[in-house]
């Protein structure tokens, strides 16, 4: 069966999209001609940074004939009917159309339609051509003479050519003929621009491959990153280093080139005192080179950096590897400027005194002068939230009232609260966002900040996401919660929570990280006590603001006459008074909506730790706030439940449910408790002072939030349970009787609803 | 060409050698505008001239400004007044790659010893209302040029498509000549006492300037001539257009119009640089500075240049 080859051939294409498009090409083009009514064995898409290539093996050579009849109208309908009649059927004139009739309905007309199949070359000749012109890029241009008249062709930079030859193994493959915008298409490509630039006549695509890979081009970019990572290594270990691994900026690099030649450069040593990452960073930024680091060291880079270059140069690559390593050390000069420069004083420190004393900050050290900065410039956060300095005075606050929950010293959780936030002004984060934090706690260390304190600036990020780790140090928890907290109430305040895919504020992942937090913190955190701490911050800096404003639009009216002071006093009072019961209104159902919330985080977070949904929403109920005793809870209900007991327990309380339930349907009469003189059997009796007994030993274990304990005491209703429904009869004709019995069923649902809602658990 | 001219030894051999081969492929050799612009993007040669159907081919110098880059001649890479080389075609040819390749040959850069890449860049002005794709040209890691396949100017459809080049002279100067410090330079290529660096021309200007742009452009006169610029723009646009109802259709004041942008603009940058400027009021000052450009672009669609039938 015949194969088809296709390229693309264009100028240079932004590595970063040619992964997809090569992707959609297959795709598009795949699906189309299965539309068409083709079949195909296998398809591989490649691509270089100049091109797009689609190799379609075992293509059936034609689509299959389609005949069908389609029934119209009666020849007695009106002329509208059989007008839509040859539209649907695409015939001209209703003479083409065929009589038959039908003893019930009369005579009416079919349309005999016949597709013939088509040839697979007329088929991409027609598919091609569409494709290009609407082809998904993300951004795309004009360019050219033809650029001059509207819907000219868009491609991501100006189109070159097109391969597109078909046909089978055994025989010479024949061109695909048809034009996109002036480019018609062909069997000739270019290889490497510089190394071979003429032109290579293509039949298919296994001379297509090893053509171009003579005209120094690696149409696989898969192989290219083989390559380089292969001999980027080696390149490293010849010299002493290992390489320091980038799965992203490999994919970049192999993005960049056709014929990949590994080099290596070199900076001095100086640079060395830069951190780590900062060079890292720098040098995969703007140069998108690998770093190296001297065989065996943890952390310690080389002064040797790998660059993939394009060309086999005729030197060896020494003008390139000298040129790569001019810019490398001008783009280090800068990073070392910047990381000097974030330790030494700002200019005009006197603008920042205010700043300074409003958080407590010491002007001499180069951390303080970065935090009150950030103040003094006002840097909003956002615009309903206020500075990024009102935040930090916010969760300053929080992290203060935090830290004795979780065992932190509060002053320490204070100073790293203060400094949290003061790295945004750093020149290096300044550069290179990722690094906030980590800058922090670098420079926070230099000025001889306690370790604690520097590791909450770098931690209270963390955790970013579902496998980061969570911060253990206690001053670290205090920040880290209250940054989160102060970020997720605050937004619920202004009513922007997440709502389907949209999640701009990350605030699902701010309440994953507060739950992780929560779970393997020392102490206890209620989320009540954390939202009510949380809201105190975040409704006082609101009504602050708010009556400062209130008050200067009070005095822009204070006429100057003699009360005229007084008067916006008055006014004043009541306003703020106003404000105060708002805010209260506002709260508790702010609360219950911030719970629920997080009841669907814990929800899916412990789903994805192998818990049974049905037994969290056993466990979980509206008001339940504290998070460790959900998931303890949850925990020991699926191990009870995997004993015999608990499994027999189950059945007997769901039973003695289900009863109750069908009764309370019926309106039977249910005694509001129960009366010992009205039992007749022993088994009711020995199941009540079982009852009474678990109710009382669960309670105390709840107590003592030992919930092993507390299953355990319910386990012991298994044996009286099941005696009870194998001897006695709960619907006796005496009614009292009746009464006290299920009154007794209803007590065995409320020792079981101390730990969990066993109605809601499956099986 | 004598042999201290080649772009290896002089600054203005390396300007010249451009002149030389651009002018042999067709472009008008025109002389940098004479007015105050952040870039060569900014002469009208290539703003004004990149709108409409019109063929339109030229390369020139242009002194460009940057007062936020001043560094008062102490650092080796920044400069607050450089030099592009800025080359537009219009439309850009089908082998436009080719070209600027064959410009790189000439000035003496080898693709077969050097490393010539070209990395997704693109390029937007916000002032001029601007933008376009294209790349950042490496050469051995180093950009050396900008390449731009302009899509929009002045807010208006590029129609037919220019292509751009910006060449960063020094840089590349710096790169052929072996040079680290911009300053070190030689600019005309003699040695001994006949040797003149581009420190020589530059650097008391680069420290006056930068004093200037820091410290002492007085900030209330410039406040007044952006307003004054911008009001003068407006009013030659309203003064040069084609009445209403009446048969002329033809705009008669455009360049002087563009002229006022062009300071509004440059005026603009200083302001930043002294830092009387907010980060709100950034954003309403370029915008400003885009209507006046996008009226200038709509008005030169009016003009005999802009491809209006006479």
């Amino acid at each position: 069966m015949p194969d088809l080859l296709l390229e693309l051939r264009s100028e240079e294409i932004p590595a970063r999209m040619q992964r997809k498009a090569a992707g959609d090409l297959k795709k598009m083009l795949t699906d189309g001609l299965v539309e068409a009514g083709l079949t195909y064995e296998a398809a591989r898409e490649y691509w270089t940074p100049r091109r797009l290539t689609l190799d379609i093996r075992g293509l059936t050579a034609r689509s299959k004939d389609i005949h069908e009849d389609r029934k119209g109208p009666s020849t007695k309908a009106p002329e509208a009917a059989i007008q839509g009649f040859l539209r649907s059927a695409g015939l001209n004139s209703i003479s083409e159309a065929h009589v038959h009739s039908d003893p019930k309905k009369g005579d009416f007309y079919v349309a005999h339609i016949s597709k013939p199949g088509r040839s697979a070359e007329e088929i991409i000749a027609e598919l091609v051509p569409a494709i290009v012109k609407s082809f998904p890029w993300p951004k795309s241009m004009r360019w050219g003479p033809a650029s001059a008249k509207p819907g000219s062709l868009r491609w991501v930079r100006p189109l070159q050519s097109i391969v597109c030859t078909f046909g089978p193994e055994t025989e010479e493959p024949v061109v695909v003929d048809f034009e996109v915008d002036g480019i018609r298409s062909g069997n000739v490509t270019y290889g490497h621009r510089f190394h071979a630039p003429d032109a290579i006549k293509v039949r298919r695509f296994e001379d297509y491959a090893a053509k171009l890979e003579t005209a120094k081009v690696v149409i696989d970019a898969e192989r290219r990153k083989e390559m380089i990572s292969a001999d980027a290594r080696n390149l490293a270990f010849a010299n002493g280093l290992d390489l320091v691994e980038d799965e992203g900026l490999l994919e970049e690099v192999s993005g960049l080139v056709e014929w990949p030649v590994v080099l290596m450069g070199t900076f001095e040593d100086a640079f060395l005192q830069i951190p780590a990452e900062v060079i890292r960073l720098t040098i995969r930024a703007n140069q998108k080179c690998f770093v190296t680091r001297p065989q065996g060291s943890e952390d310690a880079l080389s002064n040797h950096f790998i660059l993939t270059s394009n060309i086999e140069a005729k030197d060896g690559g020494k003008e390139i590897a000298h040129g790569n390593g001019k810019v490398v050390r001008a783009r280090l000069s800068d990073a070392l400027y910047f990381w000097n420069t974030d330790q030494g004083d700002l200019p005009d420190l006197d603008t920042l005194k205010r700043s300074a004393e409003a958080f407590g900050l010491d002007l001499n050290k180069p951390l303080d002068q970065r935090m009150a900065r950030l103040d003094h410039l006002g840097v909003t956060f956002h615009a309903k939230l206020g500075t990024q300095g009102q935040r930090v005075q916010r969760i300053r606050g929080l992290a203060r009232e935090i830290a004795p929950l979780v065992g932190a010293e509060p002053k320490l959780a204070d100073r790293a609260a203060v400094l949290a936030k003061a790295d945004l002004q750093t020149e290096v984060v300044g550069e290179f966002p990722e690094l906030q934090g980590a800058m922090g706690r670098k420079y926070a260390l230099l000025q001889g900040e306690s370790p604690s304190v520097a590791a909450a600036i770098e931690e209270h990020y963390k955790p970013q996401g579902p496998s980061d780790r969570v911060p253990a140090d206690p001053v670290s928890v205090s920040v880290a919660l209250a940054d989160k907290l102060d970020t997720l109430v605050g937004f619920w305040t202004i009513d922007e929570k997440p709502t389907g895919s949209k999640d701009p504020y990350a605030l699902r992942r701010a309440a994953l990280g507060i739950v992780r937090i929560i779970l393997s913190a020392r102490g206890r955190l209620p989320l009540q006590t954390l939202f009510d701490a949380a809201l105190r911050q975040l409704e006082e800096a609101s009504v602050q603001r708010k009556l400062a404003a209130f008050e200067a639009s009070q005095a822009a009216i204070d006429s100057g006459d003699v009360d005229g002071e007084q008067d916006v006093d008055n006014a004043l009072a009541a306003y703020e008074a106003e404000l105060r019961k708002e805010t209260i209104d506002r709260a508790a159902p702010l609360k219950a909506d911030l719970i629920a919330f997080f009841h669907d985080r814990l929800k899916v977070y412990l789903r994805e730790l192998g818990a049974r949904h049905d037994l969290i929403d056993a466990v979980i109920t509206p008001e339940a706030d504290d998070l460790l005793t959900i998931t303890r809870r949850v925990e020991a209900l699926g191990k009870f439940l995997d004993t015999e007991d608990g499994k027999n327990l189950l059945a007997g309380t769901k039973r003695a449910a289900n009863i109750l339930a069908a009764e309370e349907k019926k309106g039977t009469a249910v005694a509001a408790a129960v009366d010992p003189a009205l039992f007749r059997e022993e088994a009711e009796k020995a199941l009540f002072a079982s009852v009474n007994q678990a109710v009382s030993e669960a309670g105390q274990a709840i107590r003592n939030e030992d919930f092993s304990a507390a299953m355990r005491a319910l386990s012991v209703l298994r044996e009286p349970v099941d005696s009870f429904f194998e001897k006695v009869l709960v619907n006796d004709e005496d009614v009292a009787v009746r009464a006290n019995r299920l009154a007794l069923l209803a007590r065995i649902r409320a020792a079981t609803d101390q730990v969990a809602d066993f109605s809601k658990i499956a099986g | 060409m004598p042999a201290h001219m080649h772009p290896s030894r002089s600054f203005q051999g390396l300007i010249l050698t451009l002149h030389n081969y651009w002018a042999a492929h067709g472009c008008v050799i025109l002389q940098p505008y004479d007015m105050e612009v952040g870039a060569g993007t900014f002469h009208p040669a290539t703003t004004l001239r990149a709108l409409g159907p019109k063929r339109w081919n030229a390369a020139y110098v242009q002194p460009s400004r940057r007062p936020k880059d001043g560094r008062y001649g102490e650092n080796p890479n920044r400069l607050q007044h450089y030099y592009q080389y800025q080359v537009i075609l219009k439309p850009n040819p089908s082998n436009l790659q080719e070209l600027y390749l064959g410009s790189l040959k000439a000035i003496g850069i080898d693709p077969l010893v050097h490393d010539i890449r070209f990395v997704e860049d693109d390029w937007e002005s916000p002032t001029l209302g601007a933008w376009g794709l294209g790349w950042e040209c490496w050469c051995d890691g180093m950009e050396v040029s900008q390449f731009t396949y302009f899509q929009q100017v002045c807010g208006i459809e590029c129609a037919p498509v220019a292509g751009e080049l910006t060449y960063g002279l020094e840089r590349l100067a710096m790169y052929v000549q072996g040079v680290d410090n911009v300053y070190d330079l030689n600019f005309n290529g003699l040695e001994g006492d006949d040797k003149v660096t581009y420190g020589d021309v530059f650097l008391q200007a680069e420290q006056e300037y930068s004093r200037h742009n820091f410290e002492h452009a007085n900030t209330a006169m410039l406040l007044k001539h952006f307003e004054d610029a911008e009001a003068e723009c407006k009013a030659l646009l309203d003064a040069g257009a084609p009445a209403e109802g009446g048969n002329l259709t033809q705009h008669k004041m455009v360049f002087p119009a563009y002229d006022q942008c062009i300071k509004a603009s440059h005026v603009f940058n200083l302001l930043d640089a002294r830092g009387v400027i907010s980060v709100t009021e950034r954003q309403s000052y370029i915008l400003r500075v885009r209507n006046l450009s996008k009226a200038c672009g709509e008005a030169f669609l009016l003009t005999e240049a802009g491809g209006l039938a006479a």
